[in-house]
């Protein structure tokens, strides 16, 4: 065994064999020891916990996730920690390396946080209100659709199609948001309609 | 998946090929361990490398990537060869017996029909023969010659243990323990499960690697039982949820078709689709489908739709071609035909292949709007980021809006899982800033537009104006308002078909499932599969008792499953033809003499008598089948194509090049290559440790996994000059990366048709935003090319080149 | 009054959310480092172990996010050198950690042998009895070894003392540190997090006696499989440890990362006691009064560069006598 007593850290050691030796000496070990044997204070205590369905894979993992704050009493509620719900039936408490670190991709630094803009030709986002958002996509879709939609085919049937906008729809939200999206999107004519099965 | 997560402990024989549950899907994964721990089930993996799922395996073959279809049919040869045939099941539930058509044939790895100019097929010839009764026509003995068994036995005779080698660079030995595995879970009490993922969708052929093992799992009696079927692994939390909604070119939600332009009224749309039994006695469940289409549009248009105009017929988009998928669309884009496109939740800039036709494409855009919790290369496509993402901003004239959206933490519903199961989910955390709800954002847009054509009047209005759009806060529909339009309610009082004083439902009820649904306008509901979600007993997707009083781990009141809460498909299948079980100590279902009874809800009308309906209703036959007639492209029988980019030329034809009727755009030809000049096989794949371009997002996904990498074996890494850990640069005909080189046993050079095959394993996780190190993804190298019948990207098998690198960043 | 947290039994159980009693005492002790004389528990707790069943683990790193996550730890983010390992070894911020090794067989078959590595919490633990510093290292009478961090003076000699190479010392902090066996969890009656993540539940908690039983049930399928090997990974020339592996090869555990064939303390280490005993004596000219000193070490994470100077003076010194002579002084 190769003790490398040059280390940096042997002041420690010395340190050490000073206190263990002195401090035995002063007879108050036992004390000091039985008060420095604890254990870090359990951080669920006191959360909040709300089921949910791992965000990731379709195995679809149950998880709880803890929180100081509860959203549905309508207070904030912070993230503090994500775990597999013991319950569920198929991943039974378990997570993958993904879902066992749902929590940080919550929490990422790269959420997105307001809406932003970038103008033709700019190298920077600039950040805009929603209502500045909203008016410059109905604006724009609105007339690409009175521009483009084919209302009727070259044999004159209906067929009030709009091929000049698309829609690439999420994977991982919810069926409710997709009926939503659904009869928005297709409402306007929308043909280019696709979401992530293929990739 | 036919079964589900939790149905995987029952089986005898897990086969994973065509994808790598251990490394995508762990926690579904657990079921294989269990299956292994309690039954003594065996594992079976096949693919191009050892990974994760092989490293638990009882038994491992390699396989050149991209010949699945040649290794899948050579199984199915072996097992007629050696009569590892399930013989009650394959006589009694499959076409086997039926006859095809005279003029119905193939030669040189091509079907009747062909026609090379239009790269399609005239699928006349590729159908039944039917009777002057309308039935097709059934040769119980399998001997004339046109039965589709007799045809099955000559299609594969092609596939021997020698041709699988050769092609498929699997050796011998190996391929033939394989069969004799799979050929054990012939009999009646052994069944074997197929799990599979984008290992068989991302090819030029992908849908017909899945029908190749559809039939192996026919002729083994394995679909509809316990531990069986074919379990698609499926990627995203919800993709199966966003399919099932219909959020495709082609689709209308629970699988109902896109009208076309050739069917300009709602009569003639329908009549094509009559699905008329086509043997006695059979259900042919799609015969009800006016019943969904009928609900489905009361749901869209509410009152405004009517028996009148055809349920407002006219208001939906009608497609001119076959569906305006998403690379059809950025193939537009980049011939300047589309000007505004929004991304929800997606990353098409590192998820579709050749980075640089799509950096391209959206840089013609007018107006690019990103919906996404969090910053996506895709909404950046503009930015410089040196080698990682080489554009010149200035010359971007695309003007790009990135909306913050809340996440699943943040937000309430339901996802569906591989096995059907839709979960709902509660919100539990404060979205960050003014991240908002898709709903939200969806309903603003959709308010504002309508807003400007009730100011200013504009084309076509009515599809806008006539909307369905009743809900209590129209700025944000709950949840739960939206669930209960996806299951559906009586629009009037619902009365007994065959005695009119008997109320079925009170006007304004929930249905309590699809066979409630009417096509008379009294019903209305988003989604038909859907039907029996959220009914007058309350939100059936949020149920929590996960008892299992069979153990046979159908958890009936957890959750919902769709269609009608049913978790194994085709379960009746799982009985003989008397309707006895076909192994008594795995029971579904079962026939007591009066109707199906057992732990799960029967997949046929519970007083249908035993060998009086078949037991694969949605078909017209009854029966499953071994030949497809005119439902696929590229044929009625899965044929080996090689990929579009290839190391060896086609035996069965060497002129063919790829899936000789997948669609190619005119430009895209060019950038695909030969070995000549690129002779390694690429192929990409998912790591354990990231979830494709999200969790680099994840400073402690980062940490476990933080650079990009390709994985080689030692021999090529020798042949190049290339260290463990050194930089490489791999190229294709189409882009470059750089990564460093993990240089491994696990990857082995395979011999295929005398040649030496080297492949090169090509991870998906990297990109330019996030926490992890900025690196690439295969996307700049694949080619632009995907399956014939469905349009999945060829990703799994192209040609590329590698060479040693210098240290220091370009 | 709250209610007494359970003993533990299995990681599959989510963790409760009600405030509950630890129980998990100080006076659970049963050994503490550089301490005679602990008073004998008035309980025994029932011994509990981890099993690690290396022929189900599938090396997703599932038990490296759930460490991380639970602990609230910071690992670097580091670089791809070529291996799957990530990071590349133990760190003061990584307890836990799989290690991939590729092993072709006699029979000419390539086997992934995928080891996750970290503490052994071993019976004898090494750690302990090499560590100077008084309640710096604890063992409940569970089988749990606990660092306390406060108690540390990261002097290393724990790391030295270590058969099987876990604990780090965390440069900044000054501390040593490694995996705690979730003791914090295990105190309200939960089982660690890399268990309770554990995907194919390769990684099992409970009593020790009901792992060996699970651990058994396994060796006979393995064997059934044709791994005439398989057995039990639970050297005893360490007492035996609270945290075991099942091994295809428990004939040859040192393919699995150099899994040592059969770890003991080493009889340097064991001496260590009393040479740093002795050491400690000869500087006791350097230090005041015990209370002043413990002061001064139970604050000190940071080393002064006049601290550092007279570390290594005395080691010049120290150094000089051969190690088998100072037991003597």
């Amino acid at each position: 065994m190769n003790i490398d007593l040059s280390r940096r850290s042997f002041i420690r050691l010395s340190g050490a064999g000073v206190a263990a030796t002195s401090l035995a000496a002063m007879g108050f070990q036992q004390a000091e020891a039985a008060e420095a044997a604890h254990v870090r204070d359990f951080k669920l205590a006191t959360m909040t916990e709300t089921r949910n369905i791992c965000t990731y894979c379709s195995v679809a993992c149950g998880i709880i996730m803890y929180s100081k704050g509860d959203l549905a009493a309508g207070e904030k509620a912070d993230l503090i920690h994500i775990e597999g719900d013991a319950d569920h039936p198929t991943n039974k408490g378990t997570l993958c390396p993904k879902g066992a670190a749902l929590k940080d991709y919550v929490k990422a630094e790269t959420r997105l946080t307001h809406p932003r803009l970038r103008k033709p030709g700019s190298d920077r986002f600039e950040q805009i209100t929603w209502d500045e958002a909203f008016d410059k996509i109905a604006r724009a879709v609105k007339d690409d659709r009175d521009a483009n939609l084919i209302e009727k085919n070259a044999d004159g049937l209906t067929v009030n199609r709009l091929t000049t906008t698309g829609y690439l729809a999420a994977s991982a939200t919810t069926n409710e948001t997709a009926w939503a999206t659904w009869k928005v999107v297709r409402s306007l004519g929308i043909v280019g309609f696709d979401n992530q099965a293929r990739v | 998946m036919t079964n589900s997560w939790t149905d995987i402990k029952n089986t005898d024989l897990v086969v994973i090929m065509g994808g790598n549950a251990a490394e995508a899907h762990p926690c579904g994964f657990k079921w294989v361990t269990e299956a292994k721990h309690h039954r003594g089930a065996k594992l079976i993996v096949v693919d191009p490398r050892f990974n994760r799922s092989a490293s638990v395996s009882d038994y491992y073959a390699p396989i050149r990537p991209g010949s699945d279809i040649a290794f899948l049919m050579g199984v199915i040869r072996w097992c007629i060869e050696n009569d590892k045939v399930q013989w009650d099941y394959v006589r009694n539930y499959t076409n086997v017996g039926y006859l095809v058509r005279e003029d119905f044939g193939w030669q040189d790895g091509m079907f009747t029909g062909y026609d090379e100019e239009k790269r399609s097929y005239d699928q006349t010839s590729w159908e039944y023969e039917l009777g002057e009764d309308g039935y097709v026509i059934n040769d119980e003995t399998l001997e004339h010659p046109r039965c589709v068994w007799q045809l099955l036995k000559k299609h594969v005779d092609v596939y021997t243990p020698e041709f699988v080698e050769n092609l498929c660079g699997t050796p011998k030995d190996r391929f033939l323990k394989i069969c004799e595995m799979i050929g054990e879970t012939s009999s009646p009490t052994k069944t074997m499960t197929s799990m599979y993922a984008l290992g068989w969708t991302q090819h030029s052929k992908g849908s017909q690697n899945i029908r190749g093992m559809a039939m192996l799992q026919l002729l083994l009696g394995n679909i509809g039982v316990p531990g069986g079927g074919m379990n698609a692994l499926r990627g995203h939390s919800n993709i199966q949820g966003l399919t099932d909604v219909g959020l495709m070119s082609n689709l209308i939600p629970g699988y109902l078709a896109m009208p076309r332009e050739t069917e300009p009224d709602f009569a003639t749309y329908m009549s094509t689709r009559g699905n008329k039994p086509l043997r006695p006695n059979q259900m042919s469940y799609w015969q009800n489908y006016g019943k969904f289409m009928v609900s489905f549009m009361k749901a869209l248009w509410g009152d405004k739709a009517t028996a009148e105009n055809g349920w407002g017929y006219d208001w939906l988009p009608k497609l001119d071609i076959a569906q305006y998928d998403a690379m059809r669309m950025f193939n537009m884009m980049k011939n300047g035909e589309v000007n505004i496109y929004f991304c929800q939740g997606f990353n098409p800039i590192l998820s579709f292949p050749n980075r640089g036709k799509m950096t391209e494409a959206f840089s013609k855009l007018k107006l690019l709007v990103v919906m996404d919790p969090l910053a996506t290369e895709t909404a950046a496509f503009w930015e410089n980021h040196g080698i990682y993402n080489d554009v010149d901003s200035a010359s971007i004239q695309t003007e790009v809006l990135e909306l913050p959206t809340t996440c699943f933490a943040e937000d309430e519903g339901a996802t569906v899982n591989s096995g059907r199961w839709l979960q709902w989910h509660w919100a539990g955390a404060t979205p960050p800033g003014e991240a908002k709800t898709d709903v939200w954002i969806m309903s603003q847009i959709y308010h504002r537009i309508k807003a400007l054509y009730e100011a200013e009047g504009g084309k076509a209005p009515e599809p806008i104006m006539n909307l369905s759009w009743d809900y209590a806060d129209p700025e944000e529909p709950t949840a739960a308002e939206l669930a209960m339009e996806l299951n559906g309610r009586a629009l009037t009082t619902l009365y007994d078909a065959t005695d009119p004083t008997k109320v079925v439902l009170e006007a304004g009820k929930q249905v309590s499932g699809f066979g409630q649904l009417r096509d008379d306008g009294s019903t209305m509901g988003a989604c038909w599969i859907y039907a029996g979600c959220f009914t007058e007993d309350g939100n059936m997707m949020a149920r929590r008792d996960n008892s299992d009083p069979s153990g046979m781990g159908v958890f009936q009141q957890w959750s919902f499953a769709w269609p009608a809460n049913r978790r194994v498909l085709y379960n009746r299948a799982s009985c003989d033809p008397d309707g006895k079980p076909w192994d008594p100590s795995r029971v579904l279902i079962e026939w007591n003499g009066e109707k199906w009874v057992g732990p799960d809800i029967p997949d046929i009308a519970v007083t249908a008598k035993p060998r009086e309906v078949g037991p694969f209703i949605m078909n017209p036959e009854g029966t499953s089948r071994f030949f497809s007639r005119k439902l696929m492209r590229d044929g009625p029988f899965p044929t080996h194509m090689e990929p579009f980019e290839s190391p060896v030329a086609n035996p069965l034809n060497p002129e063919m090049r790829g899936n000789p009727v997948a669609r190619v755009f005119p430009d895209d030809l060019a950038t695909m290559a030969t070995s000549d000049e690129f002779p390694l096989v690429a192929t990409s794949y998912r790591l354990t440790e990231h979830f494709h371009y999200w969790t680099k997002h994840n400073y402690v996904n980062a940490v476990n996994q933080p650079e990009f990498f390709v994985e080689i074996s030692e021999e090529l890494a020798a042949e190049k000059g290339i260290k463990k850990g050194g930089r490489v640069r791999v190229w294709s005909k189409r882009g470059q990366v750089w990564a460093k080189a993990v240089v491994t046993k696990r990857i082995r050079p395979l011999i295929c048709d005398g040649k030496t095959v080297h492949v090169v394993g090509i991870p998906i996780h990297w990109g330019f935003k996030g926490a992890a190190r900025k690196g690439f993804g295969p996307n700049t190298l694949g080619p632009f090319v995907g399956d014939a019948n469905i349009e999945t990207p060829e990703f799994k098998a192209f040609l590329v080149n590698i060479e040693p690198a210098s240290e220091g960043l370009a | 009054m709250t209610e007494r947290a359970p003993q533990p039994t299995t990681a599959a159980a989510n963790p409760p959310v009600q405030p509950l009693t630890s129980n998990l005492l100080p006076s659970d002790v049963v050994r503490i480092s550089a301490t005679a004389n602990v008073p004998a528990p008035e309980r025994q707790l029932e011994k509990v172990a981890k099993l690690i069943d290396v022929s189900k683990c599938i090396g997703c790193k599932a038990c490296q996010s759930a460490c991380i996550e639970w602990n609230d730890t910071h690992p670097d983010m580091e670089e791809n050198v070529g291996v799957y390992e990530n990071p590349h070894d133990l760190t003061p911020e990584m307890f836990t950690l799989m290690r991939f090794d590729e092993y072709v067989n006699p029979e000419g078959d390539l086997e992934w042998l995928i080891r996750k590595d970290g503490c052994m919490h071993c019976e004898d633990p090494g750690c302990l009895k090499a560590c100077p510093a008084p309640g710096a290292i604890v063992q409940y009478s569970n089988g749990i070894v606990d660092f306390v961090s406060s108690n540390c003076i990261g002097c290393g000699y724990c790391v030295s003392g270590c058969p099987f190479d876990v604990p780090r010392i965390h440069k900044t902090a000054q501390v040593s540190k490694k995996c705690t066996l979730c003791s914090d969890r295990v105190a309200v009656g939960q089982g660690p997090a890399c268990a309770k993540a554990c995907p194919t539940q390769a990684i099992t908690f409970g009593t020790k006696e009901s792992q060996i039983a699970l651990a058994n049930e396994r060796i006979e399928d393995l064997k059934s499989r044709g791994y005439d090997n398989a057995g039990l990974y639970d050297p005893q020339g360490v007492g035996g440890t609270h945290v075991m592996y099942v091994l295809h090869h428990a004939d040859k555990p040192g393919l699995y990362s150099g899994l040592p064939e059969d770890p003991r303390i080493s009889p340097v280490v064991e001496g260590w006691k009393g040479a740093t005993k002795t050491i400690g004596l000869a500087a006791m000219g350097l230090a005041a009064a015990g209370a002043v000193l413990h002061g001064l070490f139970s604050k000190g994470n940071q080393v002064s560069a006049e601290e550092e100077h007279e570390a290594e003076e005395l080691v010049v010194k120290t150094a000089a006598t051969p190690p088998e002579n100072r037991e003597g002084l």
